[in-house]
């Protein structure tokens, strides 16, 4: 499995996450989001750069409420909320998000 | 009118007619060797495979009495055709739970019975209804035991007590064993046993969600609400879904539980060590993975010296909880034997409510009109409290205890008939969504019922499973995600909280 982005070939699981964090590039995201017909827009884009900072840090993707609280704090509090990530990334921003971040997909009972 | 009661007209087909191998095509990922092996399974399918099958049902049917009692007292009655939500919700007839168990004791007669193993060697296994073990046979089984959440439905009307669900474990004991496992599960369990919990979350990002959360009700309620993590000498030890941490509605539970334990002023702590208290060994039918996520909350339970241990809102976790969790990790001799051993949130909670202990509003529910879905492992495989069907009433206590509007949905769709969501057992995965979309239809059509008729808004749960699986699948029955709400998110909201020193 993988995704090409101009010519070179990313490794991906059977789901359609990144298989190394470290090739990641803001193309790599373009395209995922493209192929599921997403145009990235800069609130998109704000979630992956908070969603990367977090991975590099805890080698996690942040909880919900950590998530929200970031967006809130950055963008507006009208936009610290799920409904709002959701109207971004329809599929959950926990895991529709951390597919274009190229971070591993969240598992467990969630 | 008549002198008597009218049978109410229900909707059309009851049972739905069979459409064969309807859901044949639904197989989950494989998992890649590095997951398999790190729980001691072979990586890839081993050779000689189908003697390897032999083997280990031969171990199996050895250990436990009862895989072989199940295995031999089926009498095709047919009583349990009909109960299962994922025979309700695809029509396929190998969802019906006799037809699903039978691709196991098909094999399990060629080999293991007198007549089975008379006939197959005469080459006319289907005499006896016995089948060798083949390919064809294994894909059957890894697609059609992925559509079984073990929720044990079917059990309950089972003349003769069959658990399907064992059945359901050993296929993918079984499977496990010659190197065909599935990724969502075993995935999960290499987290658990390399980091503490199913999600990888370890103890820094565990410590820094925490902290966002005490200021979270901080600010929301002006009282400053501990949520202790690897505290040494606290009184009890919660242990709760990684997802309570991590997810909504889960993550409202979580708060509730904290505010309660502000309110009991009782110390408490999580463990970063044991911070998972879904046990995902018993989906896959392994004792001995089951055995070792459980040592995990002996552990943390002996090095934070707690007095008592508390799970929070998990239905599976419970089961091993309440079930199992003696002889998986006890004896529990050093906690405070006045104390259930282990006790539920819920029970915790209700206890404090019958002592009078807990102050609250109930008008903050206000706005909500709730049922209650039973958690198939809770309702089927656990008690509460120390009256039979405890674990069914007391969830419904503490909702009626801080919410004004409480109406059931219809008796045969809860209490120990209850559905599953759906998603239970292993199911909860993305590359399942077409079963778990199907099999919710039953209790989204209960749900739908007292929508109608009572004004139900939202639902509760106190399962981490239930609550993911509703807030995924629930909108394609026409509801809205945040309809599904955790048990202690209404007791979060109504609850009335003391400044303490």
């Amino acid at each position: 499995m993988g995704i090409e982005v101009n010519g070179k070939v990313f490794e991906t699981d059977e789901e359609g996450y990144l298989s190394n964090l470290n090739e990641w590039t803001p193309e790599v995201a373009t395209a995922m989001a493209k192929d599921e017909d997403v145009d990235l827009s800069e609130s998109h884009w704000q979630v992956i750069n908070f969603l990367r900072e977090y991975y590099e840090e805890y080698q996690i993707a942040p909880a919900v409420r950590v998530l929200t609280k970031a967006i809130g704090k950055k963008l507006g509090p009208d936009k610290g909320n799920s409904k709002y990530l959701y109207e971004l990334f329809p599929y959950g921003p926990g895991k529709q998000a951390c597919k274009y971040a190229g971070l591993p997909k969240p598992t467990g009972c969630v | 009118m008549a002198d008597f009661e009218v049978p109410e007209l229900q909707e059309i087909p009851l049972v739905p007619h069979i459409k064969e191998g309807a859901m044949a095509h639904s197989q989950p990922y494989i998992a890649k060797a590095p997951f398999q092996e790190a729980l001691g399974f072979p990586g890839e399918l081993v050779e000689n495979w189908e003697e390897k099958v032999y083997e280990k049902m031969d171990d199996l049917r050895k250990r436990y009495r009862s895989f072989q009692v199940y295995l031999d007292s089926c009498v095709k009655c047919g009583a349990c055709t009909d109960k299962c939500h994922y025979f309700l919700g695809t029509a396929d007839p190998k969802n019906m739970p006799v037809a699903r168990q039978d691709l196991l004791r098909k094999v399990y007669r060629s080999k293991f019975t007198f007549a089975g193993k008379f006939w197959t060697k005469l080459g006319m296994p289907w005499m006896v209804g016995a089948q060798k073990m083949d390919k064809g046979v294994l894909d059957e089984w890894y697609s059609y035991f992925h559509q079984c959440s073990q929720c044990r439905r079917c059990s309950v009307y089972c003349p003769y007590g069959i658990d399907t669900a064992e059945i359901s474990m050993a296929a993918r004991e079984i499977m496990d064993s010659i190197g065909v496992g599935q990724k969502y599960c075993n995935e999960i369990l290499g987290k658990v046993f390399k980091i503490g919990n199913n999600l990888g979350l370890p103890q820094p990002a565990l410590l820094n969600t925490l902290e966002g959360l005490e200021e979270e009700v901080e600010e929301d309620t002006g009282v400053a609400v501990k949520f202790p993590l690897d505290v040494k000498g606290a009184d009890i030890l919660l242990v709760t879904p990684s997802a309570d941490f991590f997810a909504e509605p889960h993550v409202d539970g979580l708060i509730g539980y904290a505010k309660v334990f502000h309110e009991s002023g009782i110390s408490w702590t999580i463990s970063s060590y044991a911070s998972e208290a879904g046990n995902f060994g018993m989906f896959i039918g392994s004792y001995e993975t089951m055995r070792k996520a459980a040592q995990r909350i002996r552990k943390a339970a002996l090095d934070l010296g707690v007095k008592r241990i508390v799970f929070g809102e998990c239905g599976h976790a419970w089961r091993v909880a309440y079930s199992f969790l003696n002889t998986l990790a006890g004896p529990w001799d050093f906690l405070d034997p006045n104390y259930p051993v282990p006790q539920h949130i819920c029970e915790f909670t209700h206890d404090l409510i019958q002592r009078d202990k807990l102050t609250f509003d109930k008008s903050a529910n206000d706005h909500r009109v709730m049922t209650y879905h039973d958690s198939c492992n809770v309702a089927r495989g656990s008690r509460m409290g120390d009256k039979p069907g405890g674990q069914m009433e007391i969830p419904r206590a503490v909702i009626k205890a801080c919410c004004n509007n409480f109406h059931d949905m219809p008796p045969e769709t809860i209490g120990e008939a209850t559905f599953c969501c759906g998603g239970g057992g292993g199911i909860l995965t993305d590359d399942l969504m077409e079963i778990r979309v199907k099999g919710a239809q039953p209790r989204a059509e209960a749900l739908k019922q007292v929508t109608e008729n009572n004004g139900v808004t939202h639902m509760a749960a106190i399962c981490a499973i239930c609550k993911s699986q509703f807030t995924k699948v629930l909108p394609y029955y026409g509801f809205t995600m945040d309809q599904i709400v955790s048990v202690h998110q209404l007791v979060s909201d109504a609850i009335v909280l003391t400044k303490k020193d």
